[in-house]
Order: structure tokens, then sequence, then C-alpha cells
């Protein structure tokens, strides 16, 4: 079945956007307006990919839970490091926000690239390329009888446990924005953070605490895009403009992170979309890509002609705020 | 009164804002910052390459300055980087974040190709660089002027608004040379006009170069005096100190925003024409090359005064040329110069907090009065 | 001390030689003040004598230079607002400090470590508890966006009651109130008293302190002047205190000369975004060669009058400015500020948020000068010599101290700053000059300063509109006064016969039955003329 096909792609796809958006939005959700996403996305992708090879280089036997665990962790690690970069330089030293996020950018980008063809090099192996294709396919474990049940199983059942942590972190970050006293606090903080400041809410902690963890959140993105989508096999600028696109997510998810699930299937769905219409030159393929941008722009105009306020980015967001300041 | 016994404690430190700093000082801070940051950067080199730093330094400036060739390339990319840095600042004035540079410098190269590619062999080349010119400064205004429109009328959100649009640019172009590609397939326009040279800018004394150079400090020049002594470029000041204030002062603020993003929009579409008809000669989806987010860096770290943005887009490009010159050398990945660029922004960027607020520390005899 | 045991003795809350300074700027020059549990204190100043700054201190907010704090007799470091919220002090901000996209709910459990699991309907639950107690009328799940001001500091108050604080600090809390919400809040606030809470409460209104609190610390431009008891004080000797010295206003005042109609206001009426009605069907007439006074309790309404004049805001009706040159009458009304001057018509206004509306706080004395005439002159460049004249013209008229002409306005003090904005306003030679709280924070001088450049004015055959809050000045200054509450005229009064109680009533007045009786008062006025 063709749109059976068509699903599973769109949702694989989508599952890299989805992370972005997810950790862009509880990082906006700050009222901080990372535009570094996607250096940290790549440094996710990079970071998993710098473990899973020293792990595969030295181990002689791959252990499934360690070969799963090590790029993990590293993975996480490395997105934690460019969170705290941008916490550290907007909210401890001041730094306009924007710069920052795109010099974090150019930064994960160039990191990115750079390791990810010299890390042959430096490590002094000489394999001609990194390809992780054992690696992988721990991590594109799927669930064993999703093949048996047809199209179903082809849709829902056929990814990978990244795939459905990404769903599962974004219904739970929902939770926790709506429905927790954390969530609250996080909200006000991006809305009025004087108001925050006030009320006894440590601003700087919140902004540290949501940029990192959305930070890492985003990086995991990058790491289900190698070690899933492209079979552990590392190809600069590979990632493409996904960072972006999970920027402009962020804005079609209205900043709710379950909004974010289904939207993430239709971006990706769009972005792949080209490939079953028959008849398409590729010329008439790129003109397809722009969707998702043409979408979001469109979004963006209408929430803010309709003016209603709930759907309004966080009132205080990409500003800076700072206690003593008159 | 005795209190000697309680246990209170100050904070560590606390932060002022400065009232105001000597100019030497402030320069002396950025002097430190940006030695301290090359210094790191020659670490970071160095645990890279285990090569002596003198010799890593040493490559950087022959990567720059090295032949002639390598100086003209230097002052080409200098002058292509300070001409979007230039466009961009005009709306940052204003506190527009146009992050869209990109896309309006893509766009306006396009139109360029586009009348380069069409109109080659059909029109005189005095008449052809003249429709060119109409073309792509209409293309960059028209894409600065759409979230410019929205952002006056409906407060949409513009640093979102022009990010999409770059990619929608990217989009076009990549349909456009698919379209255009020589061979039919490839994906690749290749050198347009090679054998007609239709629609080139003219290499002046011999210096391909020079024209796109010359261009580009006229347009510094003139927008340094724009934003400095012009009624329009005060107009753009206060509305970007106050909206309120400008209301109030009868200054039309949407048409104010509308304009200067034009203006904008339009300098991004000359770099596009320079970049396409006095540069490469072709157009691809990289023809901007990231310039227009390297931009926004470049102008803010030149306090968005159009003279400052010679030195820091030569810091950059300075930066970028010796790194690739090192990641050859040294047989590393090119875009080892980009992390270098990072580095040095991020440096830079924390200089400018010592320079505007003083870090006071806990004084030893806190409890003592 | 023993304990929970609260000490009658010690004070809940004592402040020791608090200094604190911005910038250049000294908000507190060593205050000392304390008040006991069970016991109202007032801290009384003018705008702009550091009552604000102090308060944020103990609040939180603000971390003081130098000086102690005790609560309950041990010496406290307040460094956040949450320290604060340890020590059980909760403060009501002048300005609400609320997210507007919350709910009344929302807002209240905001920063809250509560036990338990964080349920919104248990805490609504609470809230509504609270309010039936005090008698509050407030829906939990209302939104901010939606609400109206004195909603808004209802959702204040009970936020601070909900967290049981047991030092409340109100910053002029009576300031967008009703008389009738204001005796609501005195109720409850006398009522916490009785249950043993410590209460501050800033305000510069006298007859407040008076009928209020128990004792009254006085600030005096930053310094301590001292505190008194209520009982043993009464209001000529607080204003000593307040002021430093008494004055007696002695503003010279001239008969109006030849006045002829120039401003005719018919009928205008202003709705917020939100459909709130700002103003409402008002008229009046402003004439050349007389100062008009407009009272009223603070955001009735004043603001959107004058700015619907000045071009700024939208309203229905009709604003007829009389051209004395040409004799024509223009119609003003949903014109923008740009096309009021291209018709010829002398405006100028000093807004009340100067650094915000009036100048470019970032900007140089030049550079602000220029703004009302940066236009001038052909050509698209500035034409800058004329307006740096200007500039040390008014610098050196007007006295204003300042490094140079080249600088920044928002490093000059307060009162420099009015001046430099009033002498830009003023150099305009306008025909109508219309002024919101001209002298609010600003030194006797000062204010004098700017009485003298209105009254010049009025001689010069201006038509001046005046906002002011102090009645005293008003009464001084102006010919006439018209009282606005609630956005609509309440009446007009001739201000050389007419007593402050006169209009206190006026300002106070339910202005749903008064609205059959303004065109009476107006042409009383009009006929004492």
């Amino acid at each position: 079945m063709m749109w059976a096909g068509f699903l599973q792609r769109a949702i694989m796809q989508g599952i890299p956007l989805l992370y972005g958006s997810t950790g862009e939005i509880i990082t906006e959700k700050s009222g901080m307006l990372n535009l570094g996403i996607p250096g940290i996305m790549y440094v996710g992708g990079i970071g998993g990919v710098i473990g899973a090879f020293l792990y595969e280089q030295n181990a002689a036997v791959l252990n499934p839970l360690l070969a799963v665990l090590i790029p993990l962790l590293c993975s996480m690690t490395g997105s934690l490091l460019m969170g705290l970069i941008y916490s550290f330089l907007t909210v401890t030293l001041r730094a306009n926000q924007n710069v920052t996020g795109l010099a974090l950018t150019t930064f994960g980008v160039g990191f990115g690239n750079f390791f990810g063809g010299s890390l042959a090099k430096l490590t002094g192996s000489d394999v001609p390329s990194i390809n992780l294709t054992a690696t992988s396919a721990f991590f594109r474990t799927s669930l064993p009888f999703s093949d048996q049940l047809g199209w179903f199983g082809q849709i829902f059942l056929s990814h990978s446990f990244l795939a459905y942590a990404a769903i599962v972190i974004a219904l739970l970050c929902s939770f926790i924005l709506t429905k927790t006293r954390v969530g609250l606090h996080l909200r006000a903080v991006g809305e009025n953070p004087a108001t925050a400041d006030a009320a006894g809410i440590n601003v700087g902690k919140y902004k540290y605490l949501a940029t990192c963890i959305g930070s890492m959140i985003a990086g995991l993105g990058g790491l289900y895009y190698v070690m899933d989508y492209a079979n552990g096999v590392w190809s600069n600028d590979g990632f493409g403009d996904r960072g972006w696109l999970a920027i402009a997510l962020v804005i079609f998810a209205v900043w709710r992170p379950n909004f974010g699930i289904l939207g993430s299937i239709l971006f990706g769905g769009l972005y792949i979309v080209h490939n079953y219409i028959r008849d398409l030159d590729v010329s008439g393929q790129e003109l397809f890509k722009m969707l998702p941008y043409v979408v979001t722009i469109l979004f963006l105009v209408i929430i803010s002609i309709r003016s209603k306020r709930e759907a309004q980015p966080p009132a205080h967001l990409g500003l800076p705020y700072f206690r003593e300041e008159r | 009164m005795p209190h000697s016994e309680q246990k209170v404690r100050e904070p560590l430190f606390h932060i002022a804002k400065r009232d105001s700093i000597v100019w030497w000082k402030a320069w002396l801070i950025r002097g430190v910052v940006l030695l301290a940051a090359l210094v790191f950067a020659g670490l970071v080199s160095f645990l890279l390459t285990k090569e002596n730093p003198l010799r890593i330094y040493m490559t950087m400036l022959e990567g720059a300055f090295g032949t002639q060739r390598r100086i003209w390339g230097l002052m080409q990319n200098l002058a292509m980087l300070l001409c979007v840095s230039v466009a961009v600042t005009p709306a940052f004035k204003m506190r527009f974040w146009n992050i869209g540079a990109e896309g309006q410098v893509l766009i306006g190269g396009l139109a360029t190709a586009a009348c380069m590619i069409l109109l080659g062999d059909k029109l005189p080349n005095p008449l052809l660089l003249l429709v060119m010119i109409a073309a792509s400064v209409a293309a960059g205004a028209v894409w600065g002027v759409i979230p410019a429109f929205f952002r006056a009328n409906w407060q949409t959100n513009e640093t979102l608004f022009t990010l999409m649009m770059n990619y929608i640019a990217i989009q076009l172009v990549s349909f456009f040379t698919y379209k255009w590609s020589v061979p039919k397939g490839s994906g690749q326009v290749g050198v347009i006009n090679r054998a007609t040279h239709a629609g080139w800018l003219p290499s002046l004394g011999g210096h391909d170069y020079l024209i796109n150079i010359i261009i580009v400090l006229l347009i510094t020049f003139a927008m340094y005096v724009y934003l400095k002594y012009s009624k329009q470029g005060y107009e753009i000041a206060v509305v970007g100190e106050s909206e309120n204030t400008a209301r109030y002062i009868g200054i039309p603020v949407k048409k104010v925003i509308i304009r200067t993003m034009l203006i904008s929009g339009a300098i991004c579409g000359i770099s596009g024409l320079l970049m396409v008809a006095g540069t490469d000669h072709t157009i691809s989806r990289d023809t901007a090359a990231g310039r227009g987010f390297t931009a926004i860096m470049v102008s803010w770290l030149a306090k968005f005064n159009s003279f400052y943005m010679i030195l820091t887009s030569f810091l950059i490009v300075f930066l970028q040329k010796g790194a690739t010159e090192i990641s050859t050398a040294f047989s590393l990945n090119e875009s080892f110069s980009d992390i270098i660029t990072g580095i040095i922004i991020f440096f830079i960027i924390s200089s400018e907090f010592f320079i505007q607020y003083s870090v006071r520390f806990r004084r030893k005899e806190a409890a003592a009065s | 001390m023993s304990g929970q045991e609260k000490n009658e003795g010690v004070p809940a809350i004592r402040l020791h030689n608090i200094s604190k300074r911005f910038g250049s700027v000294i908000a507190n020059d060593s205050v000392s003040l304390s008040v006991r549990h069970g016991e109202i204190l007032s801290v009384l100043g003018e705008n702009g004598s550091g009552k604000t700054t102090l308060m944020n201190m103990i609040a939180g907010i603000y971390y003081p230079d130098s000086g102690q704090i005790f609560v309950d007799g041990k010496e406290v470091m307040i460094r956040s607002p949450k320290d604060a919220f340890r020590y059980q002090i909760g403060m009501i901000h002048q300005h609400f400090k609320l997210v507007d996209v919350f709910s009344a709910t929302e807002n209240i459990v905001l920063g809250l470590e509560e036990e338990g699991r964080y349920s919104l309907k248990r805490s609504a639950k609470r809230i509504r508890e609270i309010s039936e107690q005090y008698g509050f009328d407030l829906d939990p799940d209302k939104k901010i966006y939606e609400m109206s001001v004195s909603e808004k500091q209802t959702v204040e108050i009970i936020k601070v009651l909900y967290r049981g604080a047991d030092i409340l600090i109100l910053d002029e809390p009576t300031a967008v109130l009703t008389p009738q919400e204001t005796q609501k809040l005195f109720a409850i606030l006398r009522r916490m008293r009785d249950d043993g809470k410590a209460i501050i409460i800033i305000t510069h209104k006298l007859h407040e302190v008076l009928s209020l609190s128990d004792e009254v610390a006085v600030l005096c431009k930053g310094k301590y002047a001292g505190t008194v008891k209520t009982a043993e004080t009464n209001e000529s000797a607080l204003t000593e205190m307040m002021v430093g010295k008494k004055v007696t206003l002695n503003i010279e005042r001239s008969e109006p000369k030849d006045p002829q109609d120039r401003l005719e206001v018919k009928g205008i009426t202003c709705r917020s975004r939100e459909g709130v009605e700002l103003l409402r069907d008002v008229s009046f007439v402003a004439r050349s060669g007389e100062i008009l006074g407009i009272a009223g309790i603070a955001g009735s309404g004043q603001r959107e009058l004058l700015e619907a004049i000045a071009g700024l805001q939208h309203v229905d009706g009709e604003i007829l400015y009389h051209n004395p040159k040409t004799g024509q009458i223009d119609n003003l009304c949903d014109k923008t500020p740009l096309q009021i001057r291209e018709l010829g018509v002398r405006l100028s206004f000093v807004p009340e948020d100067r650094l915000g509306m009036g100048l470019v706080g970032n900007m140089d004395i030049v550079d602000n000068i220029m703004l009302r005439s940066y236009k001038k002159g052909k050509g698209i460049f500035l034409e800058r010599s004329k307006p740096k004249n200007l500039a040390e013209q008014i610098i050196r008229d007007l006295e204003v101290v300042t490094p140079s002409a080249s600088t920044p306005v928002r490093r000059l003090s307060g009162g420099n700053v009015q001046k430099v904005l009033v002498g830009r306003e003023i150099a305009a030679s306008p025909k109508v000059l219309m002024a919101a709280y001209p002298v609010r924070g600003l030194d006797i001088n000062a204010s004098f300063t700017i009485y003298r450049l209105f009254n010049q004015q009025k001689e010069n055959g201006t038509a001046v509109i005046f906002v002011g809050e102090d009645l005293d000045v008003l009464l001084a200054l102006c010919d006439r006064i018209m009282v606005i509450s609630s956005g609509r005229i309440a009446g007009t009064v001739d201000a050389r016969t007419a007593t402050k109680e006169q209009i206190g009533l006026l300002m106070t007045k339910n202005t749903t039955d008064a609205y059959a009786d303004v065109s009476q008062k107006g042409g009383a006025a009009d006929a004492a003329q």
C-alpha cells in the first residue's frame, strides 16, 4: 500500500523535527528564542556518531545496551554543552539572543561537519568513511511483530524506540507545561519575567534549565536522524535545513508540543510528498520542499491577524530580562 | 550594635550597569578579549593538529595574505560580507530583526541570473546591466517588504517570518537551477554567458573584483551618512528607540518600517547582484554562503556603525580564510573555519558584557560599618 | 525572643540606615523605619521621594547598597522575592505584576510551592473561600486580560492573602480605586490589622494617611524625615515634613486677556481595545490666554483625552481648532500628529511619560530638541545647527544641569529631563499647550520654573491645558478647572473661587447620575468668566 509507506516515511521525516520543535518550545516558553537549534541538532547527531565510532573501534564485540547508551549519552552531553554556552552568554552575560543563537548554529554545524569529516583521521583509524551500521542496527530495532500487522504495523509499529520516545517526550512536555507547577512557572517566565521574579520564581534558573533541557531534547533529533534515518552514515550537511524546519514547526504547533506531534508528521509528509507525485521533475520537487515554510508563514500571519491571546508567541520571547536594570 | 555572630551573607557579587565608559577602556577590553579569543582558537587548533602554535598562526596569515591573489580574494570576501552587513543595519537600528538577509541576497542573485540567462543575447550589455540592477534591487526589496508589511500592520513576529522567507528563496533558487541547469538535469547552472560575458560586471584595471569593492565601499559610506545625517535615518533611530515617541512626534511608524525594510532588502538584492554578476557568474543555493546570517553578527558586533563593520567583517573573513588554510595545510575538514568563527564570536559577544556592566565582588568587610 | 510567639515590643520589620542608588541618582539615603504587628504604618512622601524603591528592597526586587533589615528582631538578607516570601512579606505593587494570559487562579498560585499535588481546582476553591470571607467578587477562572483594573487589584490582594503574608506592603493601592472601593479596602486592611498583621501602605494622599494608619513615616527626597503617631499629627504638620519646609504656593496669576475659543471639544467618546468606555461624551472649550486645569483620580481618562487631541488616540466626536491666523476651523479628530501639523495647527504636548514618549532617553539633548523640527529645511539631510543653538538656549534659560548639549537625556535628573521637554514644546510657540502631570517628581524649584513658563505662555495668548494631581497647584495656577471622573466630565469650576473640597467631591462623584448636570456646571463656570 503506497499511502502506508508514505505515512511511515512521513513519520520518519517528522521525528527529528518533532524533537527539535519540542526542545525549542520548551526553550521558547522561557522567553528564549534559541536560533542555535540547528547547530545543536548537528552537535547532537555528531555527539552520537563520535560515541558510537569510538565504541565500535575499541570494542571487540558490541554490547547492544552499551551500543545504544554510549551514543545516547554522548549526544546528550554535546547538546547540553551547547545549551550551556547559549544560556551562559544570553542569561549570565546578557548577550543578544539572536546573535548568540546564530553564532551557535554556525559553530554547531561547523562542529558537526568538521568531526564528521575528520573523525577518522583525528583518531588515526584507517576506515575510509564513518559507517556505523552496526550501532544503527541496534538503534533501529523495532517491535518484532510489526511486519505481520499489515499497514497498521507499517505505519504505527515499525519505528524504533527513539521515534516513540519523541512522541512520549512531546506528550510529557505538554503535560508539564499545562498541568504542573513547574510548567506554570516556566510559562510565567516567558510571558512576564518581572512578574515571575516578583512571585519568587528564579527566572535565570528557569531560563537555564529550559534552554539546556530543550537543547538536549533537540539534540536527540540529530541522533535519530543519523542512527535511524541515515542508517548510521554521517554525511556532511546531510541533516540540511531540518533545524530551521523544526523552528517553523514550533509556530505551526502554536507552542504546544502535543500539536507538534501531528504537525511533525504533516511537515514530514510535505517534505517528501514530491516523491509520491507522478511525473514531477527534479525542479518541481524543489518547489514542493518549500511547502512547509509557506504553510508556516501563512500560519504566522493568520495567528497574528486573528490576535487570539492564547495562540501568540510567549510575550517576552527574544527579549532580555535583568532585574536591577533601571 | 553587635551583630558579629550573625551569619548574614551578602551575595557573592552584584552587577551594575555602567553609566558610561571611557572609549579607550572599552577598546582595551575588546582588544584583550580578542587576544584571548585568538589564543583560545590557537589552542583548539593545536589540540587538533598537534602542530607548533606559531606555525598555526603563520599558516593563518599565510592563508589570508600569502599571495596577491589571496589578498584580492580576502578583499572580495570582505566586500561581500560587508555589503550584506551594511544592508541589514538600518533594520536592526530600527529594532527590526531581519534574519532574512540570506533569502534577500539569494533572490536578488536569482533575479540577476534570470536577466543574464534570459536576456543575455537580447539586450546590449549596458542596457542589460541596468535591467539586472533594477531586477535585483526590486527582488530583494520585495523579499524584505513582505515581512515588514505584516509586522507593521499586525505585529507579526518578524524574526520568525524573515527566517522562513530564507528557505522559500533557497527553494526557489533550487527550482530555477534545475530549470536552467547545464547540462540538463545536472542541477548546476554553470558559468553563465561564458563566451559573451554578457551581464558580467566589468573588470577595472585588470582586477576582476575591484568594481565590487568600490561599489560596496560606496554603499558603506552612503549608509553611514544616511543613518547619521539624513532625516530618514533620524526617523529610523527614533522608531528603534521608542515607537511611542515616534507616534507622539508624528513619524508614520508603519511607513518607516516598510521603507526601511525596502532599503535593507534592496541592498541585499545588490549584494546578490555583485555575487552573481560580479563574482561567481553563476547561481546556486549556496551563492550567499551563509553571509546573510554572518552579517547579522557582523553588524551587531560593530554596534550598527558602518565603518566599524569594515573591521568586524575583516576579522570574520580573515578567520575564515586563515582557518581554511589551516584545514588544507594540516588536511583537516574545511568546516574548521566555522568552529573558529563561532568561538571568536562567542568571545566578542562576552566582551560587550564587561563594557556595559561592572561586576562588583563582595567586599571583604561587608558587615562592618 | 521565644520561638513562634510574636513579641509585642519587637517590630515585625525594621529598616536601619538603608541606602540605595541608581547610577548617580540617590533613591534612598539612610532610611530607617519600623512597624509592629497589629499596626498600620503609612509611608508618606511626594512622587519620586523614594517610597517605592524602599519598599521594593523589602520585597526583594532591589538589593540595598548598604544598611540592614530586621524581621522580628533578627537581621535578614532579602535577596529575592522568594526570600521576602519566606519572611512572610507580601507586596501589592502599584503596577500589577500579573501574567495577562493566565487565569486569576494561575496568577495567585504562581511561585508557590504548596504541599501536595498541583491542583488548580483546589486552589480555586480556596480563592473562593477567601473571596467570600472578605467580600471580594472574583471569578478564579477569568483571564487577566479580560479583567478591569479593580478586578486585577483584587487578584493582587488575594494573592497576598492566599500566601498568608504577615507583613503586607501596599504601593499606592487607592490610586486606581473609586471611593467606595477605597473604603472597602480600608475596612479589609483594618480587619487584617486586628488580626495581628503588620501593614505598610505607601501613599501621598494625606486624608488616607490620617483615616487609616497608626503611624506615619515620612520620606522627603529619598531621605528619612521621621515617624510620627497619626493621632498626634495633622495635615499641615505632615505636609511640612513631606516638603521639608512649609511652602505656600505663591504662584502669580494674571487675568486672562481677551480670551477666545481656541480648541472646542465636542462630545468625544473613546473605547479601549477591549471595548471599555474610557471617555464618554466629553465636551469643553479651551480658550486663548487662560490655563484650563483638568483634575481627576489617576486613570479617569485624562491621558486618552490629551492623546485624542494630539492625534494619538482614535475617538468619536469632534475636536475643533480655531485657527487665529486664518480664522479657519479645522476638525482634528482622527488626524495623525503629522496631518495636524500640516494643517498649521500649533499644538504642543508635554506627555506624562517623559522618557517613554516625549523624549528618547538614549539620544542627546540636541537630537531630542530636534524631534519636533527635524523635518524643517529642504533636502533629505538633517539641519543640526539650529536645534543645537536652541538646545544651548534652553539649557541656559531654564538652567538645565547637564555636562553638555550632547549628553543623552536619560542621564539627566528628572527635573532637568522635564525642562528639556517643556523647553522644546514651548519653543515651537504653540497656540495650544497641553501638559500631563508636568511637575510630577520635580523639586520645588523646577516646579516653579514650569509654572512660570506656563504663565508666560498664557500671557502670550496660548490656550494652556494642564492636567494635574495636586489640587493646591491647580487652584493656584489655573483659571478654570474641569473635573473628570470615570471618563466623564463631572463639572467645571472657577479656580479663583472653588475650594479643594468642592473639587474633591466632583472627583469621587459617581458619574452615572452626574451625567445630567455636567452641562449645568460647565455653564455656571462659563458664566463666571
